[in-house]
């Protein structure tokens, strides 16, 4: 197996070919904050809180350290100004969403972020994805997914499915990054507004 | 009609198919392209049709309806050969006389013509009129002699002697070599050069290959793509096959928006020809080659135009991009090397294949070779498709060819690129068009849409109104751009609203930073481009609405109100009658006052207070002065104090 020799943070770190840089990085003890990435779950790259900057070749960019695969001899910071900039921003934009999440409130903390600078709408999710991606990918059940797109993009159960398959999994609340109770509140309500629909039409 | 299998075969249909036409036989070409057919031209067609019949012309005068030319302001729009008689604006009544003065007596309709807006001068052939004669039409110009029903009329013009040049006299690496020399680079929006693309899919060890074409065209206000696959599928189907030989593919795929019908259909049924002539399928034209072409449909969404997105969807999964850092020409459809150009691309490569890389270089500049078509729409009198060889001015295609800003208004900006592109301003009209010029000034070619707009449009409304469609195009995955287009929208509506706060520019720019750094993909990159753009070159406009509260272009509703100047009211009763909210005191004989308690600022009493008053103003940043008292409203006319 080829072994990639590559610096983070000033450390030289040793990865397999084909590993991302935040695995480098975990596998060094390195760490690099996420919100979106589960080790049993594909690399998703949404929630961007994972960037660094790499040099190549004299080259300076931000990649996403989550999906960006190891490369020989490239030189990864984890902290620069402008990467604490956009984290802090990233996390300002979620708690517009979710401001009493606790990683996200520690997360704030050390990047500075302000948690009233947007004004509320609270809706809990902040579309990690973790719940869809783990029904989908470990459970295979495909009880949760996404719908509508951009601003209006929300998480939603399945009626059909989640009666089935939800009472005695529940495994994808305690991935919730905002609060377990969000994601029973969408269970329950795919659950009971149908019977409440029916029983509007019902009572016609 | 049996297969042609060889090239000297294909060579031998292509001669019979223009001996059998008589160059000198009457043949009324009309434009049956979307925009035509929006004006009336399948009515027109049908009337032709009619008329010559009654006139017992059937076997003397072909009429068809043919691609889209790109005139569209002027539509339907039809040329009359040999004579090649343009005539625009045509309506099914005009059709009888057209037949018996044109076609039996070869005399020309004068009222037809084109006629300059500004000169009155009159232009018989489409040569002549200002809006083509400042073109360079390479691949437009077949459009109009095309009935894209009929894959015979694109053999007619030497249609798919590329492919067999490519199949029969050039290796698949020569064909590769001569679209690098080329140097196209890709008209979808990126400027990739295509053969770079090609080459990484034709080097990938990934036996199974695909090649795409992306005409999910989504930016507002362009249409080329569409003009392009509704008026001449086969040259793109031409295009496709011949980069599936370069790259070593055998499956392609087209996948257009499902709101452009006519183009579906155009395009299915030239595959469908392309079949049955030995185009496409197993052992196209006896080489040995062969290729398949599937039509999908997508559901209509602007980020399914981004590539990754796009093959996504392809998959049947929903469009959205991935955050790979792989290439998808190398990792692409079903993980397998997949080259997509956009369709405008794909048009070239048969003229690149057919008269050389060399000829092809000639147009152009330095680093952006061939021509591109622009959509012209906006404030311009010349709406249409206009085909320009890169490095010609901005200023040239605005007011050589676009004729101008109509109403005698001022230029303001030029929006290039789509929603992810920028506004330009007047000082940069001598600017020559070109992918890295057209980044250089903070916009981008695009897909080659071109908005002009004129000083009475409001810059900060134009960035609110392009960040309005992102919300709902973005696919929402990623944070800068879903999150952050959502809070930038916020600012910009609000300062619109007279809600501007200081400090809200610096926050833009902060939030344009997140997502032109972190978003992932190349739309989200771009989305703050129309904030930044308009920023640049017209940042007293947006300190004026945050600091002054004043609306410049005076377009925003909530920072302007209407006034009645007294000195200049003369009583007419025209704003009073026509304002559908009653918030004019009127009376006859009485200077008309707003009551701006009630004006819901439709702009009603602005457009209809006749131009020898223009008593109606419009005020922004500034109190509205006070009503006239009552006795001071007393009209008193001098015909009746004599």
């Amino acid at each position: 197996m080829s072994e990639i020799v590559l610096q983070i943070d000033g450390k030289e770190v040793k990865a397999a070919k084909g590993m991302t840089v935040l695995e480098a990085a975990q596998s060094a003890g390195i760490s690099i904050p996420t919100l979106c990435y589960h080790e049993k779950l594909e690399p998703f790259g949404a929630c961007r809180l994972c960037i660094v900057e790499v040099e190549s070749r004299g080259w300076t960019r931000l990649v996403v350290s989550c999906v960006y695969p190891v490369e020989k001899d490239i030189i990864v910071r984890t902290r620069s100004e402008q990467v604490d900039r956009i984290r802090k921003m990233i996390l300002e934009l979620q708690m517009a969403h979710a401001p009493d999440s606790f990683i996200l409130q520690d997360l704030a903390k050390e990047y500075g972020a302000d948690r009233n600078r947007f004004e509320k709408e609270p809706s809990f999710c902040i579309h990690c994805g973790l719940c869809v991606r783990y029904c989908a990918e470990v459970k295979k059940k495909n009880a949760i997914g996404f719908v509508d797109r951009g601003i209006r993009k929300e998480i939603s159960f399945v009626p059909e499915l989640a009666s089935k398959e939800c009472w005695n999994c529940k495994e994808c609340f305690e991935l919730c990054p905002t609060e377990a109770l969000q994601a029973a509140y969408v269970l329950t309500e795919a659950l009971t507004s149908p019977a409440l629909s029916f029983k509007r039409e019902a009572a016609k | 009609m049996p297969r042609i299998s060889s090239a000297d075969e294909l060579a031998k249909v292509s001669q019979e198919m223009i001996a059998r036409r008589d160059p000198n036989k009457p043949r009324i070409s009309i434009c049956a392209g979307a925009g035509c057919v929006a004006s009336g031209a399948n009515e027109v067609i049908a009337a032709f049709k009619a008329e010559i019949e009654k006139q017992g012309l059937t076997t003397e005068v072909d009429t068809k309806g043919t691609g889209c030319p790109g005139f569209c302001e002027r539509g339907p729009i039809l040329v009359i050969y040999p004579e090649e008689i343009c005539y625009v604006q045509v309506k099914p009544e005009d059709v009888p006389e057209i037949v018996s003065q044109t076609i039996k007596e070869k005399k020309v309709v004068d009222r037809l013509l084109y006629a300059d807006p500004a000169t009155g001068e009159k232009a018989t052939h489409e040569s002549d009129i200002p809006f083509y004669k400042n073109q360079e039409r390479i691949i437009l110009s077949s459009n109009i002699k095309i009935d894209p029903k009929n894959i015979d009329d694109y053999l007619a013009l030497g249609g798919y002697s590329a492919l067999a040049k490519a199949l029969f006299q050039m290796t698949s690496e020569q064909v590769l070599d001569e679209v690098k020399k080329s140097n196209i680079r890709g008209r979808g929006g990126g400027g990739f050069p295509a053969g770079r693309k090609w080459e990484g899919s034709r080097n990938a060890p990934e036996p199974i290959k695909y090649v795409i074409v992306n005409a999910d065209e989504g930016d507002p206000g362009a249409f080329m793509d569409r003009a392009l696959l509704e008026g001449n599928p086969h040259s793109i189907l031409e295009g496709l096959t011949i980069g599936a030989y370069a790259v070593g593919s055998h499956e392609g795929y087209i996948y257009v928006r499902q709101e452009y019908p006519l183009a579906v259909e155009n395009v299915t049924i030239a595959i469908k020809q392309a079949e049955e002539y030995g185009f496409l399928g197993k052992d196209i034209l006896g080489s040995g080659f062969d290729f398949v072409v599937k039509v999908h449909q997508g559901a209509g969404a602007f980020v399914c135009g981004e590539s990754t997105a796009l093959m996504t969807a392809l998959e049947g999964r929903a469009g959205e991009p991935r955050p790979k850092y792989i290439r998808s020409n190398v990792v692409g459809l079903w993980g397998r090397p997949s080259v997509l150009n956009n369709v405008e691309t794909w048009a070239n490569i048969p003229l690149i294949i057919n008269r050389g890389a060399d000829w092809f270089t000639q147009y152009g500049t330095e680093t952006s070779k061939g021509t591109k078509i622009f959509s012209l729409v906006g404030k311009i009198n010349n709406t249409g498709l206009v085909e320009v060889p890169m490095g010609i001015t901005l200023k040239d295609i605005i007011y050589k060819i676009g004729g101008g800003i109509p109403g005698g208004k001022k230029f303001k900006a030029v929006q290039t690129g789509g929603p992810s592109g920028g506004c330009i301003p007047e000082e940069l009209l001598d600017l020559e068009v070109g992918f890295d010029e057209l980044s250089k000034v903070g916009s981008m070619m695009g897909s080659g849409g071109m908005i002009v707009m004129d000083e009475d449009t409001c810059m900060v409304d134009v960035a609110r109104y392009f960040l309005n469609f992102l919300t709902d195009e973005s696919c929402g995955k990623c944070v800068p751009c879903r999150e952050g287009i959502r809070q930038m929208l916020k600012l910009l509506t609000n300062i619109t609203q007279g809600k501007g706060r200081e400090g809200d520019i610096e926050l833009l720019e902060e939030l344009s930073e997140t997502a032109k750094e972190a978003a992932l993909c190349a739309l989200g990159k771009s989305a703050p481009n129309p904030f930044l753009s308009t920023l640049h070159y017209f940042r007293d406009e947006y300190e004026a609405h945050v600091k002054e509260k004043r609306c410049p272009a005076l377009s925003c509703k909530e920072l302007i109100a209407y006034h009645i100047d007294p000195e200049k009211c003369n009583a007419c009763t025209t704003c009073a009658k026509k304002c559908p909210s009653e918030a004019i005191i009127g009376g006859k004989n009485l200077i008309h006052i707003v009551d701006q308690e009630k004006c819901t600022k439709c702009g009603t009493c602005f457009e209809v207070c006749p131009s020898r008053f223009r008593a109606v103003t419009k005020i922004s940043g500034e109190p509205v002065p006070p009503p006239i008292p009552e006795e001071a409203r007393k009209i008193v006319r001098k015909s009746k104090q004599k």
